[in-house]
């Protein structure tokens, strides 16, 4: 049997690095288990010819269409919106476009302001002080003063505005209507070891350059040099319990397939909306026959994706294209609730620069835009780096039958049942999705678009993964309490997305990782008293 | 596994009604040499997809694509892409992929053929001055 640890992190992603790191100086024994590589940086696609090609094949986001051995499969046939991962020292912060916005005041006191939902156990000035160390530890770059948000100073400057950015910021000006340089995890200056961006273009599928933040470059060296052990290609399969109902530990898969069992003082699971639902109601026993942590059975209920819309359109000018940093600017103005727009809640936009060559052949051509024959040239030139548009990403709200269960038959490389998603889009996303369409346009038109094209939802969009193992009060209505303990396993804590209450409408990293770092503290603040 | 002879032959005649050359641009179409060796190179994981396109197209032209007249040809080409699917969406993708990444293609459009790494590109910083209205404007956060 493996030597006990004190701490045992599953995931190394936003949060299970973020939680490594800050645990670190209580000089416990930490052990975290990852059941993907490390990526080099000479991996990235940028680095070759076929870059824009490889987001099809061994960096695309889906899991089920890469289908790396570090993958697990997922069946998400019966939901219109596909689960998006990556697993790899760092996790889906090794893909992911670096957009960092936070979570607003009112999004964790959505009952209170709208009636709708669950209030969250935790506001949003107790996790200030961990936003702002999750920016400064990530490198953070943006711009002081928004008026969407309560005042906080990013620690480096913003992206250049561009020609993309400059056309939105006329636009919306025009129409009287929030923007602002978005909160990105691009490094805008060297810093802390990393080189500035250089616009490679290409940020979400991996930065050669290591301008862009994931916590393989950022938190895990650090944690690394303080003494944390980060063993990959550990694939956990269960975790197991004593006669005390307490945890004990993990049973895993090493690369070869052999199976250990890794005992521990304390667990703590990081991977992610979908991974710790799996592997929470693997975990079942006789005392557990739901599955563990579950006496709630909301392990896996509330499944909260973000349907997201992409609106775009031509202008009469080349713009940035790809040669530059996918999103750009955000608008907020259409975030917090007003009935008057037949929904509740609200929903932000994600303003982009264009995309690549190919990717525009490619989704022009699926869109019937581009031809096949004689006018194909004439049409492509016309749509290269003339593109100009945003992603709407609208609050999702919790619904118990949008969950994660074990399918029964589908199971990864070690034999390991897989998650099976069942998700639907609310009537409520319906209407936001169709205001938020509906204003994409008008500011499309004052950018002076024309051939504006929809999708909606992105199929390949279930980037987010919120919900499934929610925070609360109540034992009866939630998994863990205030601080990501488990009510029933008090020696099991959870810190990722599947904590979300609510989805809130932006992009959730910034507060995954701020939760992350407020769990661990609040570990530390407690420890002599941490199991009562 | 790879494509039949058949295949690839009917492969290369779809993938110049796909993207014909071009002597307005001067560049070649994706059944020139280079491009369609590279297609052929990259089919990897889509090998079943490209196979069940190429199959269709036998059966909806019942003869090699290239021995019939351009017109039928391009009736052909029509139907399939008005049919869709997934394996045509991929041949598709994969001839769009090859053929935007060849030199003399990104060459006549005006891009450097190289990767984005390590030269990167230079972005504009912009006139910040159009952020003046939105300072100017109070909060709109909602305060709890």
């Amino acid at each position: 049997m493996l030597e006990k640890v004190d701490v045992l992190i599953i995931g190394s992603g936003a949060s299970g690095a973020a939680a490594a790191w800050s645990l670190a100086d209580t000089r416990m024994r930490i052990l975290c288990l990852e059941q993907g590589d490390w990526i080099k940086q000479s991996e990235y696609p940028t680095n070759g010819r076929d870059w824009e090609a490889r987001q099809f094949s061994d960096f695309h986001p889906s899991p089920n269409k890469r289908g790396r051995t570090t993958d697990y499969p997922v069946n998400d046939d019966n939901s219109p919106i596909k689960v998006l991962n990556f697993n790899a020292v760092g996790g889906s912060t090794i893909l992911y476009a670096a957009h960092y916005p936070r979570l607003h005041p009112s999004d964790f006191r959505v009952k209170s302001l709208d009636g709708v939902a669950d209030d969250w156990p935790v506001d949003y000035a107790t996790l200030e002080p961990f936003f702002a160390e999750n920016d400064r530890m990530m490198g953070v770059s943006g711009l002081a003063g928004d008026p969407a948000y309560p005042a906080h100073t990013p620690p480096m400057p913003p992206l250049g505005l561009g020609k993309s950015g400059t056309r939105f910021a006329h636009a919306l000006n025009t129409l009287g209507w929030h923007w602002w340089p978005s909160d990105t995890t691009l490094a805008t200056t060297d810093y802390d070891g990393r080189a500035k961006c250089i616009n490679l273009g290409h940020c979400t599928f991996g930065c050669s350059q290591g301008a862009k933040a994931s916590t393989d470059i950022t938190y895990w060296p650090r944690a690394i040099r303080a003494g944390v052990e980060l063993r990959t290609r550990c694939r956990v399969s269960r975790i197991e319990t004593g006669p005390d109902g307490m945890a004990t530990g993990a049973t895993y898969f090493d690369a070869a397939g052999v199976e250990h069992f890794q005992p521990a003082e304390i667990v703590i699971l990081a991977a992610n909306g979908v991974g710790t639902p799996r592997l929470l109601l693997n975990s079942a026993s006789a005392q557990h026959p739901d599955g563990l942590a579950n006496s709630s059975g909301q392990v896996g209920r509330n499944l909260m994706f973000h349907p997201y819309a992409s609106i775009y359109g031509y202008v009469d000018e080349p713009l940035d294209g790809n040669k530059a940093p996918p999103l750009c600017l955000w608008s907020h103005q259409h975030y917090e609730t007003d009935l008057s727009r037949g929904f509740v809640r609200g929903y932000s936009y994600q303003l982009g620069r264009g995309v690549g060559t190919i990717t525009e052949a490619i989704t022009s051509t699926a869109a019937g835009r581009l031809p096949w024959g004689e006018g194909h040239h004439d049409a492509y030139r016309r749509l290269m780096n003339h593109r100009i548009g945003m992603a709407a990403i609208c609050e999702d709200l919790p619904e118990e039958h949008n969950r994660v269960t074990l399918d029964p038959t589908l199971k990864d490389s070690n034999g390991i049942p897989s998650p099976k998603i069942d998700y639907t889009i609310s009537e409520n996303s319906h209407r936001m999705l169709d205001h938020a369409i509906a204003r994409a346009k008008d500011i499309l038109h004052a950018a002076g678009a024309t051939d504006i094209g929809v999708d909606r939802p992105i199929l390949f969009g279930g980037w987010h993964l919120l919900g499934t193992a929610r925070m609360g009060t109540d034992p009866a209505r939630s998994v863990v309490n205030a601080w990501g303990r488990s009510h029933d396993v008090k020696n099991l804590f959870i810190i990722d997305g599947s904590l979300f209450v609510t989805s809130g409408g932006v992009n959730p990293t910034s507060t995954i990782q701020a939760l992350a770092l407020y769990i661990a503290d609040t570990i530390k603040q407690r420890l002599a008293t941490l199991f009562d | 596994m790879t494509l039949t002879p058949s295949e690839i032959t009917d492969f290369r005649a779809l993938a110049a009604l796909i993207i014909p050359p071009s002597a307005k641009y001067t560049i070649p179409g994706a059944n020139d040499d280079l491009i369609f060796a590279d297609i052929l190179n990259s089919l990897g994981r889509d090998l079943p997809d490209v196979q069940s396109a190429l199959a269709a197209l036998a059966t909806i032209a019942g003869a090699p694509l290239a021995s019939l007249p351009q017109a039928r040809q391009t009736e052909i080409a029509t139907h399939l892409r008005t049919q869709g699917g997934t394996p045509i969406a991929v041949l598709t993708r994969i001839v769009l992929l090859c053929y935007y990444r060849d030199d003399r293609v990104m060459l006549s459009l005006g891009l450097e053929p190289r990767p984005p790494f390590p030269k990167g590109h230079v972005l504009e910083q912009g006139d910040w001055s159009l952020l003046d209205p939105v300072k100017s404007r109070p909060p709109i956060w909602r305060p709890v």
